[in-house]
């Protein structure tokens, strides 16, 4: 049976030194891949290397023989949306965050679509203190650009970030007017503030349920073109060059958007994109018979499409995978396709989605890692994504290979809207270690 | 007594949810099915007992008068307890969805339901909640396996086949329910299949279904056998999807002229609620080509053709 850890809170001992031997070492911030140990005292990595074994473990400590396996830095998840407040009958903080230690998910960044929104300092603080007392993976929240996310005024920026808020986003929409989206840019590069958006243009995008092409077509359902993206990412891209901005394309779909970024990122301009592991591992004929759970925002596109966002991430233009968990309860799902709500959960399968690009050899171990892990951490400008010595300990270990097959009712997620019901996966997380303390152990007896 | 006793025919079905899936053997069958049925409905008695003690639901989310009324004398000729619905907007504003109607309906232990619903697989989400057959009388712009079967026969019973005939559809293509339907249908049965419409109203990838691809009637409606006309609605029209009525008339309006060019034997069809002026002119309409009444008939007759060949299917039949 797996066993979750408890808050921090309300364990205030000092967990004994924990060490891991045989493990194959995945550090994409120095670039190390060696079969090693690691010792962890107080929270911190002590050591790290291919000298470190359960000989000079520290005395009392936890000794994890993990042959096989691959221990990495804790995942950091740019983009989850929780539910909490407003939405807690599909997914509380704790409830999100158990799922995220299932996952190997260390930080999970939350998205400001709550209700109320994010827009205000006391929502940061609200969101902090509760993730404080009920969360056991860390948990921070990304602010609103815009008031209410209505797309009209900005937030307050700087308080905000003052009050913990890692970075702004307009969450699920987008901003329409390039008017507002310019001032928030510029106004957002004073405090070097990174602005996160979706680019999709809703105007475009109009009654469009899915990707356009044969597939809609054949459904009856009105598509939405890859220009809803490209249009409003080419838009995005040149105002972010004016305000001289920090600018996350939150999620790609599109094929077309990728010598976008390329072209932007070869001016030196600060732009970064991220791409979900939906749009990595699925495409649009996985709608099949209008499966409501695999109606995504951005849609699932075409196979060249994915293909190509698989490139673009293995040669490092898309930056980071994120899961983009969105849970949604029959309410919302159980409805016609065109009537239902957009998403689906996904933090306790980042990973192993993640790895079938690892083996299908697609993108090496290395790169998924990084973009799961410290390419996100150095975005948001947080102590993560890293084995080196002196490091925060945020871990996971992991079984590669190890094969499971997706029980949405094993799943610790409140909401059971997974595009990867009974899929075979493989890549299992045996341990979940945040700070030094065990917050998932899938073996624990 | 039922329709065809004498002869078995194949339709291993629990419901009708579109033509994709029906084999031409299928169709074929149900074909002569319905025109038992059509001979059986010019007579004085036209009822048979085949659904005798059965009971049929006609559920409809989205007002149709004609569709619901075929239905309905369908499953009366047959013998079966008819009982209309209208969910309209009245259930969705009180906040019930699709399905608690379905569990609701379904509680009531109907032997058949058909429904209509303005959302593309509306009706299989439906299927798979109850536990009786279930016909789609049409899923948001996705199937109306129906009308293309009443369309089927209309054209087969004066042309005597379907196979290698030019069938041109005209209209709104991307909305259309209707042409999806007759597409695959028509497509199975050895028909050609050209679409005739302006590009804003023509869905991305049409092509991939197998059917010609026209933006003129001059190119579209040359040597077609038949020409089958769909409705446009009218807020599509008005600068949204065509920049008025007037100019839609000029270039995609079926008159006496523009069906010239079709062979003078082709037949005119319409599914009917009609915009005279809009996208067919009276004179069309109301011509000796035209075949639109008779397609009404042959609604009935395929309706029940389709309860005839699901009732069979059902348990304890």
């Amino acid at each position: 049976m797996a066993q979750f850890g408890t808050p921090e809170r309300f364990e205030p001992r000092k967990p004994a030194p924990l060490v891991f031997s045989n493990v194959r070492l995945i550090d994409p911030s120095t670039g190390r891949d060696e079969i090693g140990g690691l010792i962890e005292i107080d929270g911190r990595i002590a050591d790290v290397g291919r000298h470190v074994g359960p000989g000079n473990a520290p005395d009392g400590a936890e000794i994890v023989d993990g042959r096989g396996q691959v221990l990495a830095p804790g995942l950091v998840d740019m983009r989850v949306f929780i539910g909490e407040p407003g939405y807690e009958h599909r997914e509380t903080i704790a409830s999100a965050s158990r799922a995220a230690a299932a996952g190997g998910v260390t930080t999970m960044v939350c998205m400001p679509d709550t209700d109320p929104v994010i827009d205000d300092i006391a929502l940061v603080d609200f969101v902090q203190r509760l993730a404080r007392d009920t969360a056991i993976v860390k948990v921070r929240p990304m602010a609103a650009l815009t008031q209410g996310l209505r797309g009209t005024e900005m937030t307050e920026i700087g308080l905000l970030l003052d009050a913990g808020a890692l970075a702004f986003t307009n969450g699920r929409q987008a901003v329409t007017s390039a008017r507002v989206m310019r001032r928030a840019l510029t106004y957002a590069r004073d405090f070097d503030a990174l602005v996160v958006h979706l680019p999709a243009d809703p105007d475009l995008v109009g009654e469009g349920v899915m990707n356009e092409g044969e597939a809609a077509t054949r459904l009856g359902l009105l598509g939405i073109p890859a220009e809803a993206e490209t249009i409003m990412l080419s838009r995005d891209l040149a105002l972010a060059a004016l305000a001289d901005a920090r600018y996350h394309a939150a999620q790609l779909s599109a094929a077309g958007s990728i010598p976008l970024i390329r072209e932007a990122k070869a001016r030196g301009h600060r732009i970064t994109a991220g791409v979900a592991v939906a749009n990595l591992s699925l495409n649009e004929n996985d709608v099949g018979s209008y499966r409501t759970f695999f109606k995504l925002s951005p849609p699932l596109r075409s196979e060249d499409d994915r293909q190509a966002l698989i490139e673009a991430l293995a040669d490092g233009t898309i930056d980071t995978i994120v899961s983009s968990h969105d849970p949604q309860d029959v309410e919302t799902k159980r409805h016609p396709f065109s009537e239902a709500a957009d998403g689906a959960i996904g933090l306790e399968t980042l990973l192993a989605a993640a790895l079938r690009l690892h083996h299908s050899g697609e993108v090496p171990l290395m790169r998924l890692i990084d973009a799961l892990s410290t390419r996100p951490a150095r975005l948001l400008g947080i102590e993560a994504g890293s084995l080196s010595p002196g490091a925060v300990a945020d871990l996971v270990l992991f079984d590669p290979d190890a094969p499971w097959v997706v029980d949405p009712e094993s799943l610790s997620s409140r909401s059971k809207n997974t595009p990867f019901e009974g899929a075979r996966l493989q890549g299992r997380v045996i341990r979940t270690v945040v700070a030094g303390r065990t917050v998932y152990d899938y073996d624990s007896p | 007594m039922s329709l065809a006793p004498e002869s078995p025919i194949s339709f291993p079905h629990r419901h009708l949810l579109g033509i994709n899936g029906l084999s031409p053997q299928e169709i074929g069958d149900l074909l002569e099915l319905a025109d038992r049925a059509a001979e059986l409905g010019r007579q004085v008695e036209k009822k048979t007992s085949t659904l005798r003690g059965r009971t049929q639901i006609n559920l409809f989310f989205e007002a149709s008068t004609r569709t619901q009324s075929s239905f309905e004398l369908a499953g009366k000729r047959l013998g079966a307890d008819v009982m209309n619905m209208s969910v309209g907007a009245s259930a969705v504003k009180k906040g019930e969805t699709l399905i608690d109607t379905a569990m609701t309906l379904n509680a009531m232990r109907p032997d058949i339901l058909v429904v209509r619903h303005h959302a593309a697989g509306a009706v299989e989400l439906l299927a798979q909640k109850v536990g009786c057959s279930v016909i789609n009388a049409g899923d948001g712009s996705h199937e109306h396996p129906t009308q293309a079967l009443l369309d089927a026969l209309t054209i087969r019973r004066h042309k005597g086949r379907l196979q290698g005939l030019i069938v041109a559809i005209c209209g709104d293509i991307l909305h259309s329910r209707v042409a999806r339907s007759n597409i695959i249908l028509l497509n199975a049965m050895g028909a050609r299949v050209r679409v005739i419409a302006p590009s804003t109203l023509l869905p991305p990838a049409i092509e991939r279904l197998g059917v010609e691809v026209h933006r003129t009637m001059r190119t579209g409606l040359t040597d077609a056998d038949v020409v089958m006309m769909l409705r446009l609605q009218r807020e599509r029209m008005q600068g949204a999807y065509v920049p008025s009525v007037r100019e839609y008339f000029r270039f995609f309006g079926l008159d006496a002229e523009k069906l010239a060019l079709a062979r003078p034997d082709a037949l005119v069809m319409h599914p009917g609620p009609m915009n005279r002026g809009v996208e067919i002119d009276s004179d069309v309409a109301d011509g000796h080509q035209s075949v639109i009444r008779e397609q009404v008939e042959m609604g009935v007759a395929v309706r029940m053709a389709v309860l005839e060949a699901l009732a069979r299917n059902l348990p304890n039949a």
